[in-house]
């Protein structure tokens, strides 16, 4: 991708040996832990309908047909690994190749490695303590701190999320010097979309950097305009049951008490559909055969996918992704 | 002029921001795994010489800045205005005070200096990295002293005062280093 004839690996050799040891680690782990490893298509006809996740697509040519068909490069293993699960598969985990369109950076490359994975029956909760032990096996951290994202606004901003006016939000924004991030036309009230914008940023900018620095953090109960494909909380359910973990800086994993609901999805899905069509992009196809082996019922679960690349560079103190990836984005 | 996208933006790149033209320094890019994407710029802006961190929208596009570097040799000053000349085309353009900033006390005749202008008007003058200046003033010293611990001050003929190592005397011509102001050697002319 770059105009040089360097033809070298991204990186070292060594880097590369360090690599493959974790990785062995964490499949002993989950083999001690019964834990099934599985493999599942990067292809399929159909794809996520996040507002702020692009899919790479690609044309197949069946030597059968006339028809060319257009194929997504999976986001992440997500709805096979679900289908699996719908089927009667035990708890199970992958190590699987993701690509993500429009994300370069130093914790981005295009194409990327999840280690995914959902344990039957266990909740939240339970799921956090999981990923702990994982993260205290290979970076050898203390036991993670865990906290609430809406204790988190208050603690930093001073922002009380269960009744915060949009107005104050925005002129927050405002005086944090982030005018040009506020709707030019706003009067008094936010759409979702904006509001959560506007609250990803302040979270970006005010509060990742300031998280997690000595020890890993675990932040729960993401608001339910951002549960993604986590069930609401019983308790409260302007949260849901999603959680991040972060450490010196980096996004480490994502997870879910997973929403089990196929109407529930349905409409999640479509929410997101109208929310790609409101700022001009175009609706993604609904996944009808994973909405259908959710009406088969998925068993209850909490799932968790977490940026291997990312781990090694924690694990390996290096400042880019690419330092641990074998030709990165910028090598091909 | 054109607008720029953040996927535009790259070290060196110009842009408006707050009624200011600003040289893009870094671009760094920032995304929450389930939301927005930013980017977070370091920029300074070159009126106030402030540097700054703004944070983008991905995707977002700002208006760019008509900015341009030329290089021109420098004339005289009249004393409220200095003056450069294209040496290729022999045009000549006048730099105010605010445009000159600390380059006043480095300027020689005839030297090439970097104009950089905005909508025409030069907003910044950089001297050449290093250049040739009598010294007009200076403490004899020690003859012999070669060492050139501490040194001594020294006022050069446009003004300036550099420290400068014992034996150089008033008279002779030094070499300056005008991006830290300091002594390089003395002339080899």
């Amino acid at each position: 991708m770059t105009n040089s004839l360097n033809w070298r690996p991204s990186a070292s050799i060594d880097c590369l040996i360090k690599r493959n040891q974790i990785l062995r680690q964490i499949r002993d782990y989950f083999s001690r832990h019964n834990v099934l490893e599985v493999e599942t298509p990067t292809l399929s006809p159909s794809t996520v309908t996040d507002l702020h996740l692009e899919a790479m697509e690609t044309l197949h040519t069946n030597p059968l047909s006339v028809k060319k068909t257009h194929l997504y490069l999976q986001t992440s293993p997500e709805y096979y690994m679900k289908r699996l699960l719908c089927a009667g598969a035990p708890s199970i985990f992958q190590i699987a190749k993701c690509f993500r369109d429009d994300e370069v950076g130093r914790y981005h490359n295009p194409e990327f490695t999840l280690l995914e994975w959902y344990r039957l029956g266990f909740s939240m909760e339970s799921l956090i303590e999981d990923v702990d032990s994982i993260l205290r096996l290979v970076l050898d951290t203390p036991h993670c701190e865990k906290v609430s994202y809406g204790e988190l606004f208050i603690k930093y901003l001073d922002i009380d999320l269960k009744c915060v006016s949009d107005e104050k939000i925005v002129s927050i924004c405002n005086d944090l010097g982030y005018e040009n991030l506020v709707p030019t036309h706003f009067s008094n009230t936010l759409s979702i979309v904006e509001k959560d914008t506007l609250l990803q940023l302040l979270f970006c900018e005010k509060i990742e950097t300031q998280i997690g620095t000595d020890k890993p953090i675990v932040v729960t109960h993401f608001p339910a305009s951002q549960a993604s494909l986590a069930k609401l909380s019983e308790a409260d359910p302007s949260v849901s049951q999603r959680f991040e973990f972060y450490y010196k800086g980096v996004e480490l994993a994502n997870g879910f008490e997973e929403l089990s609901e196929e109407s529930e999805q349905r409409v999640r899905f479509d929410l997101d559909n109208n929310a790609r069509v409101q700022v001009g992009l175009a609706p993604k196809p609904i996944d009808e055969k994973f909405l259908n082996a959710l009406k088969e019922g998925l068993p209850s679960c909490a799932g968790v996918a977490l940026g291997i690349d990312r781990l090694l560079m924690l694990a390996l103190d290096k400042k880019q992704i690419r330092e641990v990836i074998s030709f990165d984005f910028g090598a091909l | 002029m054109a607008n720029f996208s953040t996927n535009e933006f790259k070290a060196g790149l110009k842009i408006m921001l707050d009624g200011e033209p600003c040289n893009i320094l870094e671009n760094e890019y920032v995304k929450p795994g389930k939301g927005q994407a930013f980017n977070r710029v370091k920029i300074r802006k070159l009126i106030s010489n402030k540097v700054l961190e703004k944070t983008f929208r991905s995707g977002e596009t700002v208006e760019g800045a008509d900015v341009l570097d030329t290089e021109l040799s420098y004339l005289y000053t009249d004393g409220e205005f200095w003056h450069f000349m294209n040496n290729e085309t022999f045009e000549q353009i006048a730099a105010d005070e605010k445009a000159l900033g600390d380059a006043i006390k480095w300027l020689v005749e005839n030297d090439d200096c970097t104009i950089t202008l905005w909508n025409g008007t030069p907003i910044v003058v950089t001297p050449p990295n290093f250049v040739e200046l009598e010294i007009t003033e200076t403490d004899p010293g020690l003859k012999g002293d070669t060492a050139g611990t501490g040194g001594k001050p020294a006022t050069l003929a446009t003004g300036a005062v550099v420290r400068v190592p014992l034996f150089v005397q008033t008279g002779e011509i030094i070499k300056v280093d005008t991006r830290s102001g300091e002594y390089a050697s003395r002339s080899q002319k």
